[in-house]
Parts: C-alpha cells; structure tokens; sequence
C-alpha cells in the first residue's frame, strides 16, 4: 500500500494544535508535525485547514453511514436497542460488519435478555464476538440486585457497562423535566432529581464491586456533582453528553415541537448551565451524537405519543466547534471528547493522532459555514433539534484506516 | 378638510382579532380577551328569545373532531354552530382507533379535503390540536387537548364571572382541585390573570403542577387557607382514574380535606360565586347543598354562556373566510 501524505494542516495532536501534516503508510500514522515525504506518496493539501482524528461516538442507534460520514465519524458505538435487542453472539456478529467500510461499528451487549431488566444477557460470548462493552439500553435497571450483579460480571470481563440514568419510578411516562415549560405545556413531568437519584444508586454499586461505569447522558447539575465527587474519590466512572443538553433547555419544546422529544428529556436552564460547567472542568469525558434518526411515522404525533430521540451524528462536529468558539472548551479538549476519551474507555483503535496509531483522520474546515436543516440532512431521517441553526464546520476530506473516503 | 376617520369596526376588525385559529388563551392580550366577551354579549340575548336563530353563517360547514369522549363541550359546539346557521357534522373517533401513528395527520388531512369551514377538536393529547391546525386550511377551535388547553370555558368562565360581578379586575378567584390534569386550570389561570384576576391554585401537593407560580398564580395546599376571602371559588373535576394513580388515597379522604362545603365555603367572601365546569362528582369535589345554591352557585350558567360564548368564537373566526367588511 502506498503512503498518504496530508500536508499544510494545524494537526490536533497531543494536546495542541500545532502547524504540520500526518503521514499515513499501511493504514496507520507514520509521522506527525514535519517529516520527509515518500516519493511513492498521494498527498492531500490541508490549505491550513484542521487536521483531527475520526470522531468515535458513543451510544448511537442506528448505522447510518452516510450521516456518520458527513459527521466525521470513523468509528460509532452501537447501542443495544435495535428491533432486536442485541443480546445474542450472532446479532453482535452481524452488527460488527454492518457498517463496513466506510464506518466502523463496534456494538455494546445488551446487559440483559431482551433489555428487559431482569436476566443477564450472554456478554462474555458477545465480548468475544465483538462486543466493546456493555449496556443497559434506553432505560435504566431498576432492581438494584441485577444492577449489582451485572457490575461485577462484566468488570470480571474486562468491560465497561454504560448504564441510562433516570429513576423508573420518579420518571414514570413522563416526557419532560418538571418546571414552567412543562406546567404551561401540559406536559406530563418527572423531577430532574430523577437522574441524580439513578446515578447516586449506580455509584454506590461501584463502589460495592470496583466495577468500571459510564453514564451515556448526564443532564442535571445534581447527577455531575455526584460524579464529580465520585471520581475525586478515584471510582472508575465516567460521563458523556450531547449537544442538545448544553445547548438546548425546555423551553425548546415550545410548541410542541416534537424533535426537541429526547430521552432523558430537556432540563432547566439552570441545568444546562451546569452542563457546561462539567464540559469546562473535566468532569464530563464524552461527547456524543446520541444518533437516533426517526422518521414521521414516530415524530408526526403529539408530543407524548412522539418517540424520543434525535438525528445528531451530521451535527455533533459542528455544534462542538461552536463550544470551542464560545470559549468554553479548548480546541484540542474537543477531541479528546469526541475522539481520544471514547478510543480509551471503550479501548478502541483510533481516537489521536500518534505515530502507530489507526490512521482515522478527518480535515476540517472549521469556519466553514452552513445551516442546519431538517429537510436536506443526509440522515436516515431530519429530526433535529438544531432545524434552521447557522452552525460552521465541515468536513473537507475523511480518511479511514489510512484509505480516503 | 381630511376625510372623517372610518368606523374602526368596519375597517380595522381583523385587527380586534387577528388570529386565524383559537388554539388556547396563551398569546391572546387583554383587549383581544374582552373583545370575544363584549362578542358574546349579543348571543347571550339571543338564546333567551324565542327564535334562536341566526342565519349569518349559513351555508359554511363546522366540523366536530372529537377524539375523547365528550358529551356537553360536543353539545354546546353542535348548537352554537346551529344557531348561527351551519350545517354541523360530529366525528366521534374512538380514542383507540385514531392514536397513534400517522391517523392523526391523516384524519386532518381527510378532514381537510371534505372542506369545512370551520373544524372543533378536543383530544387527549396535549398539543395535538396544534398539530392538526397545521395541516388543515380552515380555522380551528380547541375544545381541549390533554392537560394543555381549553380556551372557550376558559372565556365562558370569564364571561360569567364578568356579568355576575360586573368584572374580572381585581377579583379574588381560587381555582380548586386537580389542577395538576387540567385543561380548564390552565386555560384560566392564563385568561383570568391577564384580565387582572388574583389567582390562587388549591388542591393537594401531588394534584399541583410543578412552578405552577411561574404562571402568576399564588399556590396553597391547604384548602381553607386558599378559599380565605375569594369572590370566585372554581372547582375542578377530579377524574376517579386519579385514585388509582396514588395521587389521592381515597374519594373519602379527598372530600374531606379539598370538598367545597357549605362551612368551607363561609371562609370565602360572603357574596363568593360558586362555579364548576362539570360534570360535578357531588359529594366528592363539590357538596351538592353548595352546587344547587341558586344564590351562590353558577354552575347552571357557565352552561348558558358557553353557548353564547361559542357562538361569539365560530362568528369571529369565520369572519375573514365570509368576507365581512374589515376582516
């Protein structure tokens, strides 16, 4: 295979950016910064533009290439809530060649059959097939025992259990966060405090078995302050969220607009506020897409009939580079979130820029302008939150496993 | 010599009511409140006289959508419409049929292709009137969705209050019971308080809307407390279902501590109004010696405006399709 030479870019790499190109030769990186370029190498002009590694997104639903590939993602996380659930070696068999070649997808174990909470699923033979961790679906596990025992099995084996934090009971049917949005809406409504009284359960339960744990979505002030707290206190967890959080509050949901519907729903804007504390100081790891694209037949409804859930992947590059210009986080700790943070905890290829490292590389054009549209997203379907935002960023150029897309 | 002004009625009536759909009484100001009432006056005459006909809307089609079971608010609607001479089609979808799913859109965009002039919809959903207004090329009135709305008893309340005492200004009104499931809560406490009503809330903790003071209204649990020198007590249904959510314990229990009494009602102001927008569990929300007091209660006569008030909303709202001078 012959060597690639990307030239002329500011690379994200080891926490900077930095003037320079990337080398790649047999799908992975050989050089970063300056080095003599190969004779034999295809070179691409980076016209100062970013040069960044592949986004790995954690917790999406479907495999939707196309939106991944607009998105910058070189790498998706499955979630186990498909039609079938993926709780058998053969559905995690298929699901790790699904999205081949363009997008890699490394798919989670449903913790327990059928995700519904109560047997543990096969996840030693489905780590085996692929599996890169484990997780408890849309919902939460509410029996504290399996909750325990799911634990300690999977930290035997190694893997990270990814668990969705809102109180079953507190949150009920409820499809928004109690407050004045939901009270004028009429909209049925669970305390915010239903997340932090999951995670306060969940945290416990790593502390009984050492076993390592990540919250797919923290939302509330109250649920990062307890994770904040429990790694001070050096327990294996971390946290993840989506744009829509830090950028969105319930009052988004006026009108009924039925793509603002998300699982775990709205928050305060006091919430959000703390939301981006967390991003700014370290206390949330993860930043995702939660890609979960929906058509009309499960958005065309009225708003509690509506399925929650967003398409993000095409949208999380640019709405992240939107945080950087706010000046609420810095460039290269965008893609630690976005990128190195997923590859270490999932234990992933990819993830940095490194000599020896996967050559996953996108080149970003990052003030290049656009608006969101719900109409023209390249998704399985438009239901975005963020329909008619002017954002910036694009992607010019996406490489995966050293081979151009 | 600058030519005489034109009668403001005549030219600027769409700017009494510049709204093409009554979706709820958010986003509707003051005057555009009292201008439905002072519409609904002339009504009110009407339904007392002999012949209670009025042939202005002749010709249009209103069309009923009721997706939830409703038997005086699909009532009042029917005659309204007949009254002011339209032809009136009622559409009773069983709620388990028209759910989910693409029905909905569908059964407005049907609806719309019959080409009603005018189209009535109450459903369970919250939010879901909305959501059928904007398929559909005529206007369209809520006759309640879910928890959301129910703007024509909430200007029919308005409009008994304002006979029966003369305004809403500066009017004490408790609004007492479940308001945490209430249409008819919400759409008051909006149309009341932007009439200059002090509104209070009262009901038990798990029957009370999360910040409901974020609505401008003062909240109290305990039942007498918020009764203390009201002129308007405004009870609410409570729905028997509740008892099986565990928001309430009991009938019993409730109407012991939040059922309108003759004594409870003492702590009020002496000449309060009693009203309820039915139907009433009497002995559980409401004792039926309060509700059958001809001298305290209005019960009888929120049914009488609703009418009137009905009319007043299919007439402006049509005005604009009829052509009317202004509109």
């Amino acid at each position: 295979m012959s060597a690639l030479a990307i030239l002329g870019g500011q690379v994200v790499a080891g926490g900077t950016v930095a003037p320079g190109g990337v080398l790649v030769r047999d799908g992975l990186i050989a050089g970063v910064g300056t080095f003599a370029v190969p004779d034999d190498a295809e070179t691409i002009d980076a016209g100062g533009k970013l040069i960044a590694p592949g986004i790995i997104d954690v917790g999406v639903f479907a495999i939707d290439p196309a939106a991944f590939s607009a998105g910058g993602i070189t790498r998706a996380v499955l979630m186990p809530d498909q039609s079938q659930p993926l709780d058998a070696v053969a559905l995690i068999q298929h699901a790790v060649t699904a999205g081949k070649p363009d997008v890699w997808v490394h798919p989670l174990a449903a913790a327990t059959q059928g995700l519904k909470g109560t047997d543990l699923a096969e996840i030693g033979l489905m780590a085996r097939a692929g599996a890169c961790g484990t997780a408890t679906g849309r919902g939460w596990i509410a029996d504290s025992g399996v909750m325990q025992r799911l634990l300690s099995y999977a930290g035997a084996l190694g893997l990270v259990t990814i668990s969705h934090a809102e109180d079953a009971g507190l949150a009920g049917s409820a499809v928004a966060t109690n407050g004045e949005a939901a009270t004028r809406m009429g909209l049925p409504a669970a305390p915010a405090e239903a997340e932090a009284l999951a995670v306060a359960r969940d945290l416990l339960l790593v502390e009984v078995t050492g076993a390592p744990l990540h919250f797919r979505q923290l939302t509330t002030a109250r649920a990062l302050d307890l994770v904040r707290d429990a790694k001070r206190r050096g327990l294996p967890v971390t946290c993840g969220i989506t744009p829509a959080h830090l950028l969105l509050s319930d009052v988004a949901m006026g009108d009924f607009r039925t793509f603002t519907r998300l699982s775990p729903p709205l928050r305060s804007e006091d919430d959000r506020q703390a939301c981006l504390r967390a991003l700014a100081d370290g206390t949330i790891d993860i930043l995702c897409s939660g890609h979960d694209p929906r058509g009309p037949e499960a958005k065309r409804l009225p708003f509690v009939d509506a399925e929650p859930g967003m398409a993000g992947a095409e949208t999380l590059l640019s709405l992240g580079l939107g945080l950087v210009r706010d000046g609420t986080i810095a460039m290269p700790r965008l893609f630690d979130l976005l990128s190195a943070a997923p590859a270490k905890r999932f234990g992933l290829p990819g993830g940095a820029i490194a000599v020896g490292a996967e050559a996953d590389l996108i080149l970003i054009d990052p003030e290049a302008p656009w608006r969101i549209s719900s109409e023209k997203m390249v998704a399985q379907a438009g239901n975005t939150p963020f329909d008619g935002l002017p954002v910036q960023g694009r992607i010019n150029h996406l490489i995966k496993g050293g081979v151009r897309l | 010599m600058p030519a005489a002004p034109p009668s403001s009625e005549e030219t600027f009536g769409a700017l009494l009511f510049p709204h093409r759909h009554l979706l709820g009484i958010a986003g509707l100001g003051p005057h555009e409140i009292l201008f439905l009432l002072d519409e609904a006056e002339q009504w009110i005459a009407l339904n007392r006289g002999a012949a209670k006909h009025d042939n202005r809307l002749a010709g249009l089609t209103q069309i009923n959508a009721f997706f939830e079971n409703s038997t005086r608010t699909l009532l009042s609607f029917e005659i309204a419409g007949k009254r002011l001479g339209m032809d009136v089609v009622n559409m009773h979808a069983a709620t388990s049929s028209v759910k989910k799913g693409e029905t909905l859109i569908d059964t407005a965009i049907t609806l719309n292709a019959m080409r009603p002039d005018v189209i009535v919809i109450r459903h369970e959903a919250s939010g879901a009137v909305q959501l059928i207004a904007d398929k559909v090329d005529c206007p369209v009135l809520n006759a309640g969705d879910g928890r959301h709305e129910h703007p024509t008893q909430a200007l029919l309340d308005a409009l008994t209050i304002r006979r029966r005492k003369g305004r809403v200004a500066g009017l004490t009104i408790a609004i007492c019971g479940d308001v945490l499931h209430s249409r008819v809560a919400r759409s008051n406490i909006l149309a009341l308080g932007t009439l200059g009503a002090d509104v209070r809330v009262v009901g038990p903790p798990t029957l009370l809307p999360p910040q409901v003071e974020r609505m401008g209204v003062t909240a109290f649990t305990d039942f007498d407390a918020g009764l203390e020198g009201a002129d308007v007590v405004m009870m609410l249904r409570l729905q028997r279902e509740r008892m099986a959510g565990g928001f309430v314990p009991s009938e019993r229990e409730y109407h012991a501590l939040y059922g309108l009494t003759p004594e409870r009602l003492a702590r009020a102001a002496p000449d309060a109004l009693v009203m309820h927008p039915g139907p009433m569990n009497r002995g559980i929300e409401i004792a039926s010696s309060v509700a059958d007091d001809l001298n305290r209660s209005a019960i009888p006569e929120q049914v009488e405006m609703g009418v009137a008030m009905r009319m007043a909303c299919l007439d402006v709202l049509t005005r604009a399709r009829r052509g009317v001078a202004g509109w």
